[in-house]
């Protein structure tokens, strides 16, 4: 049993959480992800390792709970236990001296970006990060990124902080303005990752995105993650989740993102009604 | 009582009934129909039969057992060469292996050994027996790397032999193939569990949620203390119609459409968190047991219409005769001499397939007569559903983190006819070796394996 070990609320309806999985944290590395399942009846979900601690056995996740099962998982408490945790999948991040790296992330992409960026920071890169959101409560990690940064710029899109606009307009700027970047990772909900791709690529500046696609088994046995890459199709869960941003048919995977939306609201809505008058009880949970 | 010739058919569930349920088609035999069907063994002095068992089962002597009415003392003897009667009872493509070789097949049927064999395990577990007993340690331990046919009877037979053994299976749970392959309506999930607490039994060790190449890797596993490692990990990567289209939203591999059903229980959606697109009209594509199964779930899952492109003939098809017919008699239409073209979609969504007929050419490297493409033929089915069961490779994420370990050129493990790998102390077996083959082959496999790595460890001893 993967045990939390604890609980934070850091954003509205994001949260952060250490887990008990001794195997995983041992052998985790940046841009890496695991999928959980939080009871018998649950779903796979993947979610990428914002941190962890091989010494501690620990590894840390954080979501934003909007579907079924990431509000499920809100409403689990430390000292709970999810009954499966795999990994850690995927291939790790590129983490080499490169010069300057600007990381993009949008949202709780501000997680998966966290790690890369501190062990790029720790290979002797410059780090800018523009960290970006719908509003400013919703900016999340901000102490953590900040403190590995070199330049730190916040953007929202209703100015509630920082620059008010989209991440993509300082970025823009800042290649415009001459300064050499080599390379942007861009993590965040795919239509950021797709608008940060166009921003760079007429500058051919190297972009790197984190893919997250609806997966079932993350090792590459159901082909569920397909996406297409320069042409070809690839498996994100072993391929990836890490790709030439300029390669990458945004279009396409954002349309597979959607599959199950209905069944994905139908389900949620179910979930909410039953939790009428008690879901955080214990005893009223699955 | 029927005449001697002929073969006792076994009870099944109605094919209208079971369109409403995952329930198990065939109902196998009672006692009475297996003693009478056991009665028509000759007990042959050489018999034929057990030449054809990829396990070597002394066939005769089971069913001999049978005939005296003693199927605890039958599934006893069964299991001294294979652990998993009840799963091969049921999957096992008797027809070719000792089916054929029996001596009745030339006059007229031959005895049904897979259902009688189905049938002293059945009776066995509804008896509750006690699992096997431990032997005494060796004081070695081994490393079973996942946890489908060919792992299970690899372990089972290493445990048997006093060795301590862990198998580690990238899944929740175990089983394989055998749980997010096969169907509930061909094998009951519960009986591959009882077959996994028979292992358990032998005192195997199964750790789920452990992908070895990343949770571990191989040479970890050796750094950890294991002396010999069992490569077991299947054919599992999905291959695809490699046409335009595929990616739409709806078009599936077969591997996520029957895991999203049998492992994540989709079908019982929304009760279990797992979703499925439950398409109207479906189109399948491939002519082996796993096509059948998609068209089948399909067909459960309430799709009006289930067409099975094939572009060979039923002739050619690699599905069990089994369950081909029971397919057609749950109303799956066959389209053979049938190639997909092209997949069409809407936003991104899949509205139809576009094919086109084939003939009969000469005979390809596989032996089989080669598809000949009808120019001008091309036709649409609607299709909201389009499940690709055309076959699948090696899955290459433990053979990219495991450098050592030579492949041949199509991508699988290169092992000699013992199992032995390029690498020191790991052996391998089943699809990981042959490419899909079936469940007995797989644990045919498991054995030989489980043999070589008794040799190798007591010599290095």
């Amino acid at each position: 049993m993967f045990e939390i070990l604890t609980k934070r609320t850091i954003g509205p309806a994001v949260y952060h959480y250490d887990i008990s999985a001794p195997n995983i944290a041992r052998k985790a590395k940046p841009g890496q992800f695991l999928i959980l399942r939080i009871n018998e009846t649950g779903e796979r979900i993947p979610l990428t390792i914002c941190d962890y601690d091989g010494s501690k056995g620990t590894v840390s996740i954080m979501f934003q709970a909007i579907g079924k099962t990431t509000k499920e998982l809100a409403y689990m408490e430390a000292g709970d236990s999810l009954s499966d945790m795999v990994g850690p999948l995927g291939r790790p991040s590129e983490i080499e001296r490169l010069g300057t790296v600007v990381c993009v992330a949008g949202g709780v992409g501000a997680a998966v970006i966290l790690p890369i960026a501190k062990a790029l920071k720790a290979k002797g890169n410059e780090i800018i990060t523009i960290l970006g959101a719908r509003t400013a409560e919703l900016l999340v990690l901000e102490d953590e990124l900040k403190a590995i940064s070199d330049d730190f710029i916040i953007t929202t899109d209703d100015g509630s902080r920082g620059i008010s606009g989209v991440c993509t307009d300082p970025l823009r700027q800042l290649i415009e303005s001459g300064k050499r970047v080599d390379r942007v990772i861009a993590i965040g909900p795919a239509i950021m990752m797709k608008f940060v791709c166009k921003t760079t690529e007429p500058f051919g500046v190297e972009t790197v995105v984190s893919l997250n696609s609806i997966m079932v088994d993350g090792t590459g046995m159901c082909g569920s993650c397909r996406v297409t890459i320069g042409g070809q199709t690839k498996f994100c869960c072993v391929d990836g989740p890490d790709f030439d941003g300029h390669e990458v048919d945004f279009d396409e995977l954002m349309i597979r993102q959607r599959i199950y939306l209905d069944e994905e609201k139908a389900s949620l809505e179910r979930f909410e009604r039953q939790c009428e008058g008690g879901c955080g009880s214990k005893g009223e949970r699955k | 009582m029927m005449a001697k010739g002929e073969r006792l058919s076994a009870r099944e569930q109605d094919a209208k009934e079971r369109m409403d349920n995952f329930d198990e088609v065939s109902l196998g035999y009672d006692e009475k129909q297996a003693r009478a069907e056991a009665e028509r063994c000759l007990q042959c002095k050489k018999p034929a039969c057990v030449g054809g068992c990829p396990v070597g089962i002394d066939i005769p002597a089971f069913i001999k057992l049978l005939k005296e009415g003693n199927p605890a003392a039958a599934i006893k003897k069964i299991k001294e060469k294979n652990s998993l009667p009840a799963v091969c009872g049921r999957v096992c493509p008797q027809e070719n292996q000792c089916e054929k070789e029996c001596i009745l097949a030339k006059k007229s049927d031959p005895i049904a050994i897979g259902l009688l064999e189905r049938f002293a395990a059945d009776s066995e577990r509804s008896q509750d027996v006690a699992a096997g007993s431990k032997v005494e340690s060796k004081g070695k331990k081994v490393a079973v790397v996942g946890s489908g046919p060919a792992s299970l009877v690899s372990a089972g037979d290493l445990a048997k032999l006093g060795y301590s053994v862990t198998i580690f299976e990238a899944l929740h749970k175990a089983g394989g193939v055998l749980v997010y392959g096969i169907p509930e309506f061909r094998l009951p999930k519960k009986i591959v569990e009882a077959e996994i607490d028979y292992v358990k039994g032998l005192g195997v060790e199964i750790r789920t949620n452990f992908v070895i190449g990343n949770t571990l890797t191989v040479d970890d596993l050796f750094e950890q203390g294991y002396e010999a490692v069992f490569i077991g990990t299947g054919a599992g990567l999905p291959h695809f119609l490699g046409i335009e289209g595929e990616n739409l939203n709806g078009v599936y591999s077969a591997n996520e459409f029957l895991t999203r059903v049998n492992l994540m229980k989709s079908h019982l959606f929304p009760e279990h968190d797992t979703p499925i697109k439950r398409g109207h009209k479906v189109v399948v594509v491939g002519g082996g047991n796993v096509a059948m199964d998609s068209a089948r779930t399909a067909k459960r899952l309430g799709a009006s219409e289930v067409y099975l492109v094939y572009r060979r003939t039923e002739e050619e098809m690699p599905a069990r005769a089994e369950e081909a017919h029971h397919a057609k008699e749950e109303g799956i239409i066959f389209k053979t001499l049938t190639l997909p073209r092209k997949l069409i979609g809407e936003s991104g969504w899949l509205k139809a397939i576009e094919c086109i007929e084939t003939t009969l050419g000469e005979p390809d490297a596989s032996g089989r007569r080669r598809p000949v493409i009808k120019e001008g033929s091309n036709f649409t089915l609607e299709a909201d559903v389009v499940i690709a069961a055309v076959g699948t490779g090696a899955n290459p994420l433990l053979l990219k983190a495991t450098p050592k370990l030579k492949l041949n050129p199509k991508g699988y493990i290169e092992a000699d006819e013992k199992g032995t790998t390029s690498m020191k102390g790991v052996f391998a077996g089943g699809d990981i070796i042959t490419g899909s083959a079936t469940v007995i082959l797989a644990m045919g496999a498991g054995k030989q394996a489980a043999a070589s790595i008794d040799e190798y460890l007591s010599a290095r001893a």
